[in-house]
């Protein structure tokens, strides 16, 4: 029966699978072929397989793609970092303290997800320009990492609502400041919560290119997704370059969440609790 | 000592190119790509060296050029000098981006120059001009000049012409063959009143023929054509010169110019790239780029490097152009040189819609036309009139101070004092002040935008004026196609069901995920999470490929079991569907990252104690997992369904609305009005708010509110 009910999952999830896989391995067909293809295929497998398109994204201009994945990479790991420390504090507030104005906070950080983002634009590059940071990656860092707070302060909230008041308590009890027990205790047992946040901020400033084509000019700091929308032209458009380009661009990603899904799963067990 | 010299070697480092280049540096903004840009490279080294200048080329993608002038200029960041297709010269000109030029025009075609002139002042230089021709596959077919019913006779290809017919831009020859044109003074050209132009009628009922017999591949695209005609499916294609390069080396093939029909000739439309100055800091020195850009020594580059068909007329006799640049000259000669009104460009959504309307769904010419020509005179309405500002100004003050009274009151009722709550705000400085400055003082600029009109670089105040005409669908039936409310019902639909099947879909994947002892946990983790991980602008495209009628891996899918194919973006249930496909796919992988991780914090030993009295897996999963998760899970979903609701890339990238506008959502409909209908950005910024204000309803209503706190 439990046996049974194991190939069921096991079938489930492969179909999942192939649901997930099968649209990538198009995208991946597509990087790969050396010539067009214009049969209807039931099996995406590339047209005469080719490595060129990888190797003309990789080393066109000097190689300066590595410079660009190294300046994408600083910027999104940054952005990350900088939304998870600074929202962390913040959600940890809403979770645990009653204070003036909590209810109006909480229903205003979901409001600023609800009004289209691309409104934006213009009024944050008059004000990145007058502080000086257009052009900048901190300018760019500034702008993803507070557009990520919103989200990573819900979501890091309900994860520390989730973990008993006792340990904290207890850890306080035992001498700890409150700012301690928040580093000490509350912020290692919601590490589930904190991987699924930074995976989320580092998605986003990874992949965002609308404003990042708005404020950054010099070739060598743009970032990734923005020279690939270059692939494809209004009336043209080099999909096979396209196609490689993206997966070069998930790999970074994949290679994260390989990362930190130990987290994702250790949970309660791995924050110290004891008994 | 060793210090010293490294500081004396950075000294000089820096020093050098001060002496070098005393001024700072010519900033040159295009967005040319391949050969043109190799040229364009050749051209300024060739202009540094011969100047003693110093020239900064940058290369934007296509599509950004404009937005980010728009955004720079103004501020002081622009460039000396851009690139761009003298088409948007209108536009420009209306939001003061582009100024005078003041350069040498002998030599250069006259007609590029009469294109660039407004009210007797020339705006740029012409560089080049990009007109349609006919590419033939001489392993195919035998290029003769022809008639286009003739073209097909004895060809023996999957297609005879491969052509993004449905494109107006592609389909305008054919309306001029029949003497219709897109836009003639000041008006839709091919419709007026109410009435289609006979012309235009019957160009269309040439080209549906083309689709019903088969001479051209249905649900065309760019992409499709370059295949088509790259792989040897096709024996003739209508493309331009950025064409060549798309295609493999081993084909054989030469370009003549377009076909005629019954005698008359299909003329394109030409654009004339020029060289445009952005701001007035140096004027002479841009002067000598330009001049150089578009003289004699830069055209010659620019004719054997880039290929392009050279304004300059006397370079023609400099070299010895082959026949296939020879036919792109001939095409621009005998083209329609394109209106550089800022209406002129309001014409080709309109016409595309109708013509797809046409082949794709039967539609008669004449209503499509009529249609088409409403859709244009709702994109150059004028903007609606000034208001005087005073009293209102005075009412917004009045209800900002009621604001602030009601939440001081309310502030003062809470149980908690103020006093107390200074250790939380000590915890929320950083990101109170984050979220304010950087994402709530925007947002606020933006929405008060949806007060304002332009007509150009004047925005003037027009009350409440365009929130009235959203709501009222500007006199048409409330529920008319393509109104707010009817557009609202589709946005709506289209976040519950997409909620509905992440959530679903996540949570039951996240459940099985989580089994103890299932092999291969971490690698079906990984490969679920994909959908996620690789950017959504290209898979999404990648979907609507797989959604091609013809083409399409879904089609091929459905006729290995057996099943008929689909014509899945004719029809509004299925275009819909393809949408719905498309974002559940995206969404789900973050829902199950989240439950994975919710489901992770739920304590061990509540199952263990639950085994311990005999529950069976689903009871474990319906009294303690689903009762756990969900608070973990609130803040997710009410995230992504306000993500959902605003979902762009998918709507656009896949069905981009079709048919018809049917399956446009909320977001895109104020893109369109934004970016491709006039620059309405006032009307799309009312949008933006009414699309905040629905969304604030929703989660006032009684279950949502109780469900967030």
């Amino acid at each position: 029966m439990t046996r049974l009910r194991a190939l069921a999952v096991h079938v489930v999830l492969l179909i999942a699978t192939a649901f997930a896989l099968y649209p990538i391995l198009w995208v991946l067909a597509t990087a790969f072929s050396g010539a067009p293809t214009t049969s209807a295929r039931v099996l995406p497998w590339p047209h005469q397989p080719t490595l060129r398109h990888f190797s003309m994204v990789m080393f066109r201009d000097d190689a300066i793609f590595f410079l660009q994945l190294a300046n994408s990479l600083f910027i999104a790991a940054s952005t990350a970092v900088l939304a998870v420390a600074i929202a962390a504090p913040a959600a940890y507030a809403m979770a645990r303290f009653q204070f003036v104005g909590k209810g109006a906070s909480l229903r205003s950080l979901l409001a600023t997800q609800m009004f289209p983002g691309v409104a934006a634009a213009i009024p944050l590059y008059v004000m990145l320009d007058y502080a000086n940071l257009l052009d900048t990656r901190s300018g760019l860092i500034l702008v993803y990492g507070s557009t990520v707070v919103p989200f990573a302060i819900f979501q890091l909230r309900s994860a520390f609502e989730a973990i008993p008041v006792d340990l904290e308590e207890a850890a306080m009890v035992d001498g700890a400041t409150r700012g301690q027990a928040f580093f000490r205790v509350v912020l290692p047992a919601a590490r589930p919560a904190l991987a699924v946040t930074t995976l989320f901020a580092f998605m986003t400033g990874w992949n965002e290119f609308i404003l990042a084509a708005t404020f950054l000019s010099d070739e060598s700091r743009l970032t990734l997704p923005v020279v690939l929308q270059r692939y494809v032209g209004e009336h043209s458009a080099n999909w096979s370059a396209f196609s490689a380009g993206a997966t070069l661009v998930t790999i970074p990603v994949m290679a994260l969440f390989f990362w930190l899904q130990r987290h994702l799963v250790s949970g309660l067990n791995a924050g110290g609790v004891k008994g | 000592m060793f210090r010293g010299g490294g500081k004396l070697i950075l000294a000089c480092l820096f020093v050098l190119p001060t002496i070098a280049h005393a001024q700072d540096p010519l900033v040159l903004w295009h967005a040319y790509d391949d050969r043109e840009a190799e040229a364009l490279q050749q051209v300024l080294e060739a202009f540094e060296r011969e100047h003693d200048e110093h020239v900064q080329a940058m290369r934007l993608p296509f599509g950004v050029l404009s937005s980010r002038l728009e955004s720079a200029v103004p501020s002081g960041n622009g460039p000396d000098l851009f690139i761009d297709a003298h088409e948007r010269l209108g536009r420009y000109l209306a939001r003061g981006l582009v100024q005078p030029l003041a350069g040498a025009t002998e030599g250069l075609e006259p007609a590029h120059l009469e294109a660039l002139t407004r009210d007797g002042q020339l705006y740029g230089l012409p560089l080049s001009a990009k007109a349609l021709a006919l590419y033939v596959n001489t392993d195919l077919a035998v290029p003769r000049e022809i008639e286009l019913d003739a073209l097909c006779e004895g060809v023996e290809a999957q297609w005879c012409l491969a052509v993004d017919g449905e494109d107006a831009y592609f389909a305008a020859p054919i309306f001029h063959a029949y003497g219709a044109s897109l836009y003639t003074a000041d008006r839709y050209g091919l419709a007026h009143d109410g009435v289609a132009d006979p012309g235009a009628i019957r160009a269309l009922e040439h080209l549906r023929r083309l689709f019903d017999d088969g001479l051209v591949p249905p649900e065309p695209s760019s992409d499709l054509v370059a295949r088509l005609f790259g792989a040897g499916d096709a024996a003739f294609a209508i493309s331009g010169p950025w064409f060549a390069s798309s295609l493999p080396d081993a084909l054989n093939f030469r370009v003549v110019p377009l076909p005629t029909i019954d005698g008359a000739a299909m003329r394109p439309f030409v654009t004339v790239e020029a060289v445009f100055q952005a701001s007035t800091r140096d004027p002479e020195r841009v002067a000598r780029l330009s001049d150089y850009l578009a003289g004699p020594k830069g055209a010659l580059i620019r004719a054997r490097v880039g290929r392009q068909v050279v304004s300059h007329v006397d370079t023609w006799n400099q070299f010895e152009p082959d026949a296939s640049l020879l036919a792109f000259r001939e095409a621009a000669r005998g083209g329609v040189l394109m209106s550089s009104d800022l209406r002129m460009s309001q014409t080709f959504e309109p016409t595309t819609r109708a013509i797809r309307a046409v082949v794709r769904r039967g539609v008669t010419p004449a209503a499509a036309l009529v249609d088409a020509e409403r859709r244009f005179d709702d994109a150059v309405r004028p903007p609606p009139p000034t208001r005087e500002g005073s009293t209102d100004l005075l009412f917004i003050g009045l209800l900002l101070l009621i604001i602030a009274g009601i939440a001081v009151h309310r502030a003062r009722g809470s149980d908690v004092s103020l006093r107390a709550s200074i250790p939380a705000y000590r915890y929320l400085v950083a990101s109170f002040v984050a979220v304010l400055v950087l994402v709530i003082a925007p947002l606020l600029v933006g929405a008060a935008m949806s007060l304002f009109a332009t007509d150009g670089s004047e925005f003037h105040y027009v009350g409440l004026s365009h929130y009235v005409d959203i709501l009222t669908a500007r006199g048409r039936p409330l529920f008319s196609e393509g109104s707010f409310w009817r557009v609202l019902a589709v946005t709506v639909l289209w976040t519950v069901l997409n909620l509905f099947l992440h959530v679903a879909i996540g949570v039951a994947l996240a459940l099985m995920l989580h089994r103890p002892g299932l092999r291969g946990r971490s690698l079906y983790r990984v490969l679920l999470i994909l959908p996620w991980a690789v950017p959504n602008y290209v898979t999404a495209l990648s979907w609507k490929g797989m959604f091609h009628s013809q083409y399409g891996a879904i089609n091929a899918l459905l006729e290995a079991v057996g099943a008929e194919p689909v014509a899945w973006f004719s029809r509004f249930s299925t275009a819909f569907a393809a949408n719905i496909t498309t974002n559940v796919w995206l969404g789900f992988p973050f829902m199950m990252v989240v439950a994975l991780g919710a489901l992770s914090a739920i304590p061990k030993e509540l199952y263990e104690a639950a085994r311990v009295d005999g529950a069976s897996w689903w009871q474990q999963q319906r009294l303690i997992t689903l009762p756990l998760l969900w608070p973990s899970l609130i803040p997710a979903v009410a995230m992504g369904a306000v993500w959902t609701f605003n979902m762009f890339n998918v709507v656009f990238l896949v069905s981009g609305g079709e048919p018809g506008g049917s399956t446009e959502i909320l977001v895109s409909e104020a893109y369109r009005w934004a970016f491709t209908r006039g620059a309405r950005y006032g009307y799309a910024a009312a949008y933006a708010v009414l699309i905040f204000v629905v969304l604030w309803l929703a989660t006032r209503t009684k279950g949502v509110s109780r469900a967030m706190s």
